[in-house]
């Protein structure tokens, strides 16, 4: 080995290393800390089935299933996302507007499908 | 000719109450489809829809018999229609999958009494989403198709059998395939079972990637969709593409986003089978128009 390539290897990996702080510098900024909403599914309901938001006011949903696949599904925030048993499902939402609105299921997932939805209330 | 007016003459008197939707589309017929389609007759068809066989609840006290009604009613039209399509939902969901088949069994059964040549059928998300379509296709076969009737050319799309209530990119590779085989002045009907525009999408009332089907559908200028699953009568255009949905036999639905929860409009015991019923379609080829008629159920 000699000295030329552990310079380049050294160099590399700084440049590798400053990428990714770069990286989560970026995220970081664009993502701002923002309180967390644990939503549970299982067949065939959502706890909790009101979420309360304020709007302007982001909030990070953490979505499982205890039992099969689901889907969550709140159209009027056009934001969706699969809900894998095991896994833990994450999607940012910032209400632009108040009111009340509908999320759902949309996966269909058995006998009380249609009926699985929640509100999200937005003040 | 003179067939044709004396049909919708009939069509037009023997109405049970229904509404009649003129669908005129896409103007004068040029082209070589259209000099194919000016060879052909005009017919008519029947398209009945969710029946939702195995439901039992308020909604529809006479869950068991009225399937059998609107079988009864078809089968005394004066004059038979040419094919009879069911779109989708023929059973309700059930999670057990022997339920299922006997609910499929029950209502092939009495779909067998109609006296009409021709039946097809396709699945709805209650027969298909909880084994993509397995139990669907031991009973009707395929749950995608085409085929093609007196200068119309049928396309059969399943946006149920994924539970996700997507079509999927192969089957969109299909429907792409299929229309490139087709003149561009093609008449062509698309039987599906959710909408594929997003009609309601707060009560699931859309195709996940419908909008990539509208995409290909845009291709050609004589498009025209039947679906079901909203269970009331609806017409939408998307471009020039008109999309009908019809109204169900089990029971109907408020409009999208009436009120707060999709619930079943409940029963009116002075109006019985009020928002039920299905439709014959009268197809003119040659103009790429469809004349529809509503036709409720009789007690």
């Amino acid at each position: 080995m000699n000295p030329t390539f552990f310079r380049r290897r050294r160099v590399l990996l700084t440049l590798a290393a400053l990428s990714v702080a770069a990286g989560a510098g970026v995220r970081a900024f664009a993502q701002p800390s923002a309180a967390v909403i644990r939503v549970v599914a299982r067949k065939f309901s959502y706890t909790p089935g009101e979420i309360m938001l304020k709007r302007g006011v982001p909030v990070d949903l953490e979505l499982v299933t205890e039992d099969v696949v689901m889907g969550f599904n709140a159209p009027d925030f056009n934001v969706r996302a699969d809900v894998i048993p095991g896994k833990t499902a994450r999607v940012r939402l910032t209400p632009d507007r108040a009111g009340t609105f509908t999320f759902y299921c949309d996966i269909f997932c058995g006998s009380g499908h249609e009926s699985m939805s929640g509100t999200i209330i937005v003040t | 000719m003179q067939d044709r007016f004396d049909r919708r003459d009939f069509l037009r008197l023997a109405g049970l109450g229904g509404v009649v939707v003129a669908s005129g589309l896409a103007g004068c017929a040029t082209g070589p489809g259209a000099a194919q389609a000016s060879l052909a007759d005009d017919f008519y068809f029947v398209q009945l829809s969710d029946c939702h066989w195995g439901f039992e609840g308020p909604p529809n006290p006479d869950a068991r018999g009225t399937l059998g009604k609107a079988v009864a009613a078809v089968n005394a039209l004066a004059e038979p229609p040419d094919f009879v399509f069911f779109t989708g939902d023929l059973t309700h969901t059930t999670d057990d999958p022997v339920e299922r088949r006997q609910r499929l069994t029950q209502f092939r059964d009495i779909a067998a009494g109609l006296k009409v040549k021709t039946v097809r059928y396709m699945p709805g998300e209650h027969d298909a989403s909880l084994d993509r379509g397995e139990a669907f296709q031991e009973f009707f076969g395929a749950t995608h198709y085409t085929f093609d009737h007196k200068g119309v050319h049928f396309l059969v799309l399943d946006n149920v059998s994924d539970p996700a209530g997507a079509i999927g990119t192969e089957q969109l590779a299909w429907v792409a395939a299929d229309l490139a085989s087709q003149p561009r002045e093609a008449r062509i009907v698309v039987f599906t079972h959710r909408p594929l525009f997003d009609l309601y999408p707060q009560w699931d009332w859309a195709t996940r990637d419908g909008a990539k089907a509208i995409e290909i559908l845009l291709t050609h200028p004589n498009v025209t969709v039947f679906y079901g699953h909203i269970h009331q009568e609806h017409h939408r255009m998307t471009g020039h593409i008109a999309h009908h949905a019809a109204n169900s036999l089990m029971f109907a639905l408020p409009p999208p986003g009436s009120q707060p929860k999709r619930l079943p409009v409940p029963w009116d015991a002075t109006q019985p089978y009020k928002g039920l019923g299905y439709r014959s379609v009268e197809a003119d080829p040659p103009k790429a128009a469809y004349r529809i008629e509503e036709r409720g159920i009789r007690a």
